[in-house]
């Protein structure tokens, strides 16, 4: 089991590098579900699948088979959190198309404008 | 989106799944549920009804500025954490108390855990409609 | 038990909730949004009292003893950063009193800049690895609301880029976390100390290492990780500019910091030349970048790298005095780089403009911001008597100190050169904006004309940022017996995990 879900995080995570390494945004959105899904397998992984440790359990009762409640705490924590900032990104990819009519990353220089058009633009500034 | 059986389905599946959400909200504590999942199915029925009719009409089926509701959520589950300090706990301490309680059975136990979740519930329903509102009267 | 630093945690989030709460009223929401800073700074002046006189306050939420729930711990150091940050935070409060338009105060500016302050206050406080992650989370999306409020294309461009990498270095956070509990089979800061310093030759360990060393370094904007930050910080109001600057690439540094010392206390020795060559690559970047830059807000964008690179210096030398001189700079920076910003956002009123060229006439418009500007880039230069002097002095003592060793040669080597090179850009925003003439547009008031009216609020932001950096510069030995006492706390992390778990650590741990 345990090999079996690191294959599907090593496929996963292989998937959302190549996605993201794309100048598409709305690829790098999927990118950024499936490695937020990567993350909460690892935690899965990580704290042991199978209910090895027991954490709180009655003494009166060592039979009691209780899996790690910690990692499921966690991995539900980071699906909230997850949930909402993919939602964030979808909103801002959505924006993003409506205002520059592109999703390539390429595209957008606006915050950063190409060197060369910064330069020439200075050179014809005159110095004062 | 214009559909008869979805409108039709729509305002049925609202009220079972509000419903849903609060049984869902009550037995947390000790069971599988609790204030975000059931936060979390009230806001679908919210999404069924905003898709099914419209936003306008999603707006007035909520009643409150769904921010607001977020906003309120988000003082009650803070405010139940203070609670404790009235007690003399640390902070987020449960305080319990058993209604009705015997020899046998603890009887009906409240708790500020409850009503953290409660915050919790209104914060999830209304972060999530105001997104979905958001969203949709964006497209419109 | 103490209360204080929940009261700490909680009054930014309660500010939050009440400005949210409140009627969509511009100067109401502002004026509840600095009396929560001012609450939050005198609750910060009494808890880093009462620490500095009585040791750490360590509170277990919900009554759950330390390494099962979630432990909050205000150490030296968690103490003094929160005082830090509530300083800046009042003074960017009373800055966006009259810098933020109507449309951004009524979809809760006031309120996104407390959530930020929350995440911050959290990350400090925490004792907790998750609860790191959680506060980070608050602070990021508390961030991005900030990014994308009133979005125009380039402010839409910027928080594109800024937020896509951000959420890259979350989940490469949030993997390590993983790994870590895994590993150490606990989340526990002090926990964690002696679990980690139990193993040996820990393969495993460098691996965890080296994901969280990624993921803060994203968030700090280190050397080859650094790209969002001058790509989105000029694009935002510069009230944001200024709170970004002060506050989110140093909970970063904060991070490696704590997490280095109390986890990986072992490893990070031997990362240690690799993070000395990732200081001096950040720093060299960062003053390449304002060498070169021609657009002012930008300049600003870059000075923040350099200053990562010089807390970056004093964390990978790892000696206390190190530690104790990138504390120093901690707090000198963040008051010098929100003072920097600001002086630029009043400037943009009177003559600055997005380009240098095209700037100029400010201190004949305005000589009290020009000598506000030639405290502040004084300080960010280290000439005596700033507070940057001091800073930087505190720098090459430890760099000459018996343990640094070569690392301490090439510190001194780096800062000097970087130190002299950073000089340079900020006397070229002297020479451009504040001594030229005039451009068209901004010509110096005829007699008869009103002058360019400046609020009293942002003065007096400006004033206290410059009056305590000044303050420091004056009079250095209380901020330098805290960063000392800070420094000996985290390097000595025997103290710490004795106050959080209550027991004895177990002997060479």
């Amino acid at each position: 089991m345990t090999a079996l879900l690191c294959l599907l995080i090593a496929v996963l995570t292989a998937t959302s590098v190549w996605l993201m390494l794309s100048r598409s945004l709305v690829r790098f959105l999927f990118a950024l579900v499936l490695v937020s899904n990567v993350a909460n397998l690892v935690i899965f992984v990580g704290g042991g699948l199978e209910p090895l440790a027991p954490a709180l359990v009655d003494t009166a009762q060592p039979d009691l088979v209780m899996a790690n409640p910690l990692p499921q705490a966690l991995v539900l924590t980071a699906i909230v959190i997850g949930f909402g900032l993919v939602a964030f990104m979808l909103v801002l990819a959505l924006s993003s198309w409506k205002v520059f009519r592109t999703v390539d990353i390429d595209q957008m220089r606006f915050a950063e404008p190409e060197p060369d058009e910064a330069t020439t633009s200075q050179l014809e500034e005159p110095r004062a | 989106m214009n559909s008869v059986v979805l409108t039709t389905v729509a305002r049925l599946l609202v009220g079972v799944m509000l419903l849903f959400s609060l049984f869902l909200l009550w037995r947390g504590h000790n069971e599988p549920g609790g204030g975000f999942i059931g936060g979390l199915v009230a806001a679908a029925a919210f999404v069924v009804y905003t898709l099914a009719t419209s936003p306008r009409e999603a707006r007035a089926l909520l009643h409150a500025d769904p921010g607001l509701v977020a906003v309120i959520g988000l003082a009650i589950a803070t405010a139940s954490g203070l609670l404790s300090a009235l007690a003399g706990k640390a902070f987020l301490s449960g305080l319990w108390v058993f209604l009705g309680a015997s020899e046998t059975s603890k009887g009906l136990a409240l708790g500020t855990p409850l009503i953290f979740d409660l915050g919790v519930y209104l914060a999830v329903v209304g972060g999530v409609a105001a997104m979905v509102l958001a969203l949709e009267e964006s497209e419109s | 038990m103490s209360w204080l630093p929940v009261a700490c945690l909680l009054t930014p989030l309660l500010t939050a909730v009440a400005v949210f709460g409140s009627p969509r009223n511009r100067k109401l929401r502002g004026l509840l949004s600095i009396g929560g800073a001012v609450v939050l700074l005198l609750l910060a002046i009494w808890q880093l009292m009462r620490v500095s006189s009585a040791g750490a306050l360590v509170v277990q939420p919900g009554g759950w003893k330390a390494p099962f729930g979630i432990t909050l711990v205000a150490d030296n150091l968690a103490a003094m950063l929160v005082l830090a940050t509530a300083a800046i935070a009042v003074a960017i409060t009373s800055f966006a009193l009259h810098d933020i338009d109507e449309f951004r105060a009524e979809a809760g500016f006031d309120g996104f800049v407390h959530v930020v302050l929350t995440g911050v206050v959290g990350a400090f406080l925490t004792g907790d690895v998750f609860n790191l992650y959680v506060w980070f989370e608050v602070m990021l999306i508390g961030s991005f609301a900030l990014m994308t409020l009133g979005a125009g294309k380039r402010q839409l461009d910027g928080a594109v880029k800024y937020i896509a990498l951000n959420l890259v270095s979350t989940v490469l956070m949030l993997t390590a976390i993983g790994l870590l509990h895994g590993l150490a089979g606990t989340l526990n800061l002090a926990d964690l100390h002696q679990v980690m310093a139990a193993r040996e030759n820990d393969s495993l360990a460098l691996v965890v290492g080296a994901l969280f060393l990624v993921a803060f370094g994203i968030k700090a904007a280190i050397f080859p990780v650094f790209s969002w930050l001058p790509a989105s910080y000029h694009t935002v109001p510069i009230t944001v500019s200024a709170l970004f600057a002060a506050l989110m690439t140093k909970v970063g540094i904060y991070a490696l910091l704590r997490i280095g010392t109390l986890v990986f206390g072992m490893e990070l020795a031997s990362a240690a030349s690799l993070m000395m060559a990732l200081a001096v690559l950040t720093l060299l970047m960062g003053v390449a970048g304002a060498l070169a830059e021609t657009s002012l807000r930008r300049l600003a964008a870059w000075q923040v790298m350099i200053s990562v690179g010089f807390l970056l210096l004093g964390v990978a030398l790892g000696t206390p005095a190190g530690l104790a001189a990138a504390l120093f700079y901690f707090v000198h920076g963040m008051l010098a780089k929100a003072a920097l910003l600001l002086i630029i956002g009043l400037g943009e009123r009177v003559g600055m403009a997005e380009r240098l060229a095209e700037s100029g006439g400010v201190a004949q418009l305005k000589p009290w911001l020009a000598a506000a500007y030639l405290f502040t880039a004084l300080s960010l230069a280290g000439i005596p008597p700033t507070a940057g002097f001091w800073a930087k002095l505190a720098f090459v003592e430890a760099g000459l100190g018996a343990d640094a060793g070569t690392a301490g040669t090439v510190l001194i080597v780096a800062l000097v050169v970087a130190s002299l090179l950073g000089l340079l850009p900020l006397m070229r925003i002297w020479n451009e904006a504040f001594c030229k003439p005039s451009p068209a547009g901004f010509a110096p008031a005829a007699p008869g004309q009103v002058p360019i009216h400046t609020p009293s609020a942002s003065i007096f932001a400006l004033v206290s940022l410059v009056g305590v950096s000044a303050l420091i510069g004056i009079w250095p030995t209380l901020l330098h017996s805290l960063a000392e006492a800070a420094a000996v706390g985290i390097s000595t992390p025997a103290e710490y995990v004795q106050v959080v778990l209550g027991i004895k650590p177990e002997a060479g741990s």
